[in-house]
């Protein structure tokens, strides 16, 4: 008897995982418990590498000696569990006073279920200083839900050297010169590219740049209101990612391969194994954090022209990053985080090469010259698209992951994978 | 009238003394049954409110919800979708995988992990030197927490820098290197190794406390009778290790029943749901693509398929051992 009562018990375990969490009703509050005048703010962050990690410890103190009554708990979680992590808190009616956020269908759900503060108004005289562009993913219907820390976009960042050694003399601007290249590094004895298959938001980097260099980015955004991807545009971007994926230009065992981890992406294009990847801003910085490092080997380069494509190709895929308040965080969470979007403290920020510009004529702090590019190409951009994964509902976001993760390792067609995408776009 | 579990009295006892001879009226005795039936209930009270609260409450709302299309957010479910989940549930190749994946990984463990750890068990048996160190040695990878075991072997599994390779390599056996988690041919084999290598220990040690329970006579006399090693395994321990052996079983099925863990860290389900089990699924679900109501049904299915492995065990395979083998030795104690 006691055994089945332990079966049952371990059983129920996995049924609380998920019954739990339809126990919490909206809006409960974590934090901010004031007594007597003490306040304390808690901040769910996802820099977990230098230089910002030591970064934002030390405006936290400098933030607390200048207000003595509040305490900032600043909590830095790595990207990936922080997903999982807020995802489960938000599901249990909660968040945290001030957590990242990428913007886009994600927030938009949390906003819908009343867990995030408007603060237009509140706000309203330091969210000007903000570019528009920035500011774009965390607006809705002409509300303020989160501020900008970071805004960003993926392209390709690649080792000089072994491209010289490939006798590849200027990075590629055509997909077929791409792909040319590719074979060329492969004829060179070098892996192409690194790419992280176990993680899957990696791989949906190309086929959404696909999708925006041959459908345009108008087609993009007719698709999520139609609910309709079974375009010949979108397979076709299937398609040409197919041509890459057929001449395996991937490292051994990328399937398996996470990003930041000591053997995955980063660390093979850190430690020279690798020629290139294609990656959002944040790259050099993860690059130096879990390999040796390139130094000035590194280049950027955007997402190559696809011939023919509607597309233009100054248009831009990425995203930022920014913060968001919880409905129920007491006012020092605003105004903490207007404290790290002051200028001359984000200011820091930048030039320390951790974050991009987010705020009006913050531009010439970049110092690296291969963020000056990204930060260049960003203001000239034509258009912008937020990361797929963000943008679109999760279940659609996370359905464009698994299913391009699927085309790469070779398991769906490009057509199952616009049809997998427009049915769960359907359901949602 | 339905006697309760525990009894505060036991009169048919021969061997304690009776503390009060049973001559008192019928009055009395309801008087003192009914204290008994309170002190048992407040007793009981704080066991079972948590059983309900943290047990049956949970299970009793992951079915309501799962008869619900909700993201999990914002207050109580709405949109009733009747059995639709269920009937995406088994439509859906993912899960049908599943449960293909789960009875392979049942079947190896049966056929190959716990024969192994019976091997084990029986050699540490054995009078040897070393033979605590062994056991110790034997049953630590238990101890190690499953992400800790995961963690450790996606660094040993790695493909390029990885421990297994390189030993391969160095062995010249280079041509059965593989990339062991990342090729969707390879990574059931390497996530049952990992299995094996994590739960062995835990069996074989149920398998040595099993043996020892068997006196040592039988042994004896079956050798007096010309059996030989063999046969007394084969016909004097194997039947008398019959009870530990149904135990362990139920536990390595159970367990692999609701693997996640170590799934979840070594591969997160992949390549392409390769290696995905029926909890990673729910995950995947519940928590990535924010589709609670799916999920609480993938959940559901998961309770009932243990739910139903668990008592038809129980009825059919181990009612020998809870009502046979175990009280009639009680009794002879």
């Amino acid at each position: 008897m006691s055994l089945s009562r332990r079966g049952a018990v371990l059983l129920a375990a996995g049924a609380l995982l998920l019954g739990a969490c339809g126990q919490g009703d909206t809006g409960g509050a974590q934090g901010g418990s004031a007594s007597a005048g003490k306040v304390t703010v808690e901040w769910w962050n996802i820099s977990t590498t230098e230089p910002l990690k030591s970064f934002w410890a030390q405006k936290v103190k400098e933030y607390q000696t200048a207000n003595p009554n509040v305490t900032i708990k600043n909590v830095p979680i790595e990207n990936e569990a922080f997903k999982a992590k807020i995802s489960t808190v938000t599901q249990s009616g909660k968040t945290p006073d001030i957590y990242s956020t990428w913007g886009g269908g994600v927030l938009k759900q949390q906003i819908d279920a009343g867990l995030v503060r408007d603060i237009s108004s509140e706000a309203a005289t330091w969210i000007a200083d903000f570019t528009p562009a920035a500011m774009q993913a965390y607006q809705f219907d002409g509300k303020t839900y989160a501020v900008p820390s970071d805004i960003g976009m993926v392209g390709f960042w690649y080792n000089k050297a072994l491209f010289e050694k490939a006798g590849i003399t200027e990075p590629p601007t055509t997909w077929t010169a791409f792909l040319e290249a590719v074979k060329k590094l492969k004829a060179s004895g070098t892996t192409p590219i690194a790419l992280a298959g176990k993680e899957k938001w990696p791989g949906h980097y190309y086929w959404a740049y696909l999708a925006m260099r041959i459908a345009g980015l108008d087609a993009l955004k007719q698709a999520t209101v139609d609910d309709d991807f079974n375009k010949p545009d979108f397979v076709a971007a299937g398609a040409k990612l197919k041509e890459l994926v057929d001449l395996q230009p991937f490292q051994k065992g990328f399937l398996g391969a996470a990003y930041g981890t000591p053997d995955g992406q980063a660390a093979a294009v850190s430690n020279g194994k690798a020629a290139m990847e294609l990656m959002g801003q944040w790259a050099p910085v993860t690059q130096n954090d879990v390999g040796k490092g390139l130094g000035d080997d590194l280049g950027f380069f955007g997402f190559p022209a696809v011939e023919g494509g509607k597309g233009s190709p100054t248009d831009v895929f990425g995203g930022g990053g920014g913060y968001a308040i919880g409905v129920n965080a007491p006012p020092a969470a605003v105004d903490f985080v207007k404290f790290i979007s002051r200028a001359d403290v984000h200011r820091q920020a930048v030039e320390s090469g951790a974050l991009l510009p987010v705020l009006k004529g913050e531009e010439e702090a970049v110092k690296d010259p291969n963020l000056a590019v990204v930060a260049k190409a960003l203001a000239t951009a034509s258009g912008f698209q937020l990361y797929l994964d963000q943008a679109y509902p999760p279940a659609v976001g996370q359905e464009v992951n698994d299913s391009v993760a699927a085309l790469i390792a070779g398991s769906k067609t490009p057509e199952q994978v616009t049809q997998a995408v427009t049915e769960t776009a359907k359901t949602e | 009238m339905t006697r309760p579990a525990l009894t505060y009295e036991r009169p048919e006892t021969k061997a304690a003394p009776p503390r009060r001879p049973r001559t008192s009226g019928p009055p009395t005795a309801r008087r003192r049954r009914m204290t008994g039936l309170v002190t048992i209930t407040l007793f009981l009270l704080p066991a079972l409110v948590l059983f309900g609260l943290l047990v049956l409450a949970p299970i009793a709302v992951a079915m309501y919800t799962s008869v619900f299309k909700w993201n999990g957010l914002g207050g109580l479910p709405t949109q009733f979708v009747g059995l639709d989940n269920f009937t995406r549930l088994f439509s859906d190749e993912v899960f049908l995988g599943d449960l293909n994946r789960g009875a392979l990984l049942i079947g190896l463990s049966l056929l190959i992990q716990l024969p192994l750890s019976l091997a084990i068990a029986m050699l540490l048996n054995q009078k040897m030197r070393g033979r605590a160190f062994y056991r110790l040695l034997f049953f630590a990878p238990y101890v190690l927490s499953e992400v800790i075991t995961a963690v450790l072997f996606t660094s040993i599994l790695s493909p390029e820098s990885g421990l297994a390779n390189q030993i391969l390599r160095s062995l010249g056996l280079s041509a059965l290197e593989s990339s062991w988690l990342a090729e969707p041919s390879t990574v059931m084999t390497s996530v049952f190794l990992v299995m094996t290598w994590k739960y062995f220990g835990f069996h074989m040690i149920l398998y040595l406390a099993g043996r020892q329970g068997i006196p040592k006579e039988l042994g004896e006399a079956a050798a007096i009778d010309g059996a030989g090693s063999w046969a007394q395994f084969r016909y004097v321990t194997l039947p008398l290790l019959g009870p530990t052996i149904r135990i362990s079983v139920f536990l390595a099925i159970i367990g692999t029943i609701q693997l996640f863990d170590l799934v979840w860290v070594l591969t997160a389900g992949g390549p392409i749901h390769s290696s995905e089990t029926m909890a990673v699924t729910m995950f995947q679900f519940g928590f990535k693509r924010s589709q609670i109501g799916y999920a609480s049904a993938i959940s559901v299915v998961m309770f009932l398929i243990s739910l139903v492995f668990a008592l038809g065990y129980q009825r059919f395979v181990m009612r020998r051992d809870t009502e046979g083998a175990i009280t009639s030795m009680r009794d002879q104690r």
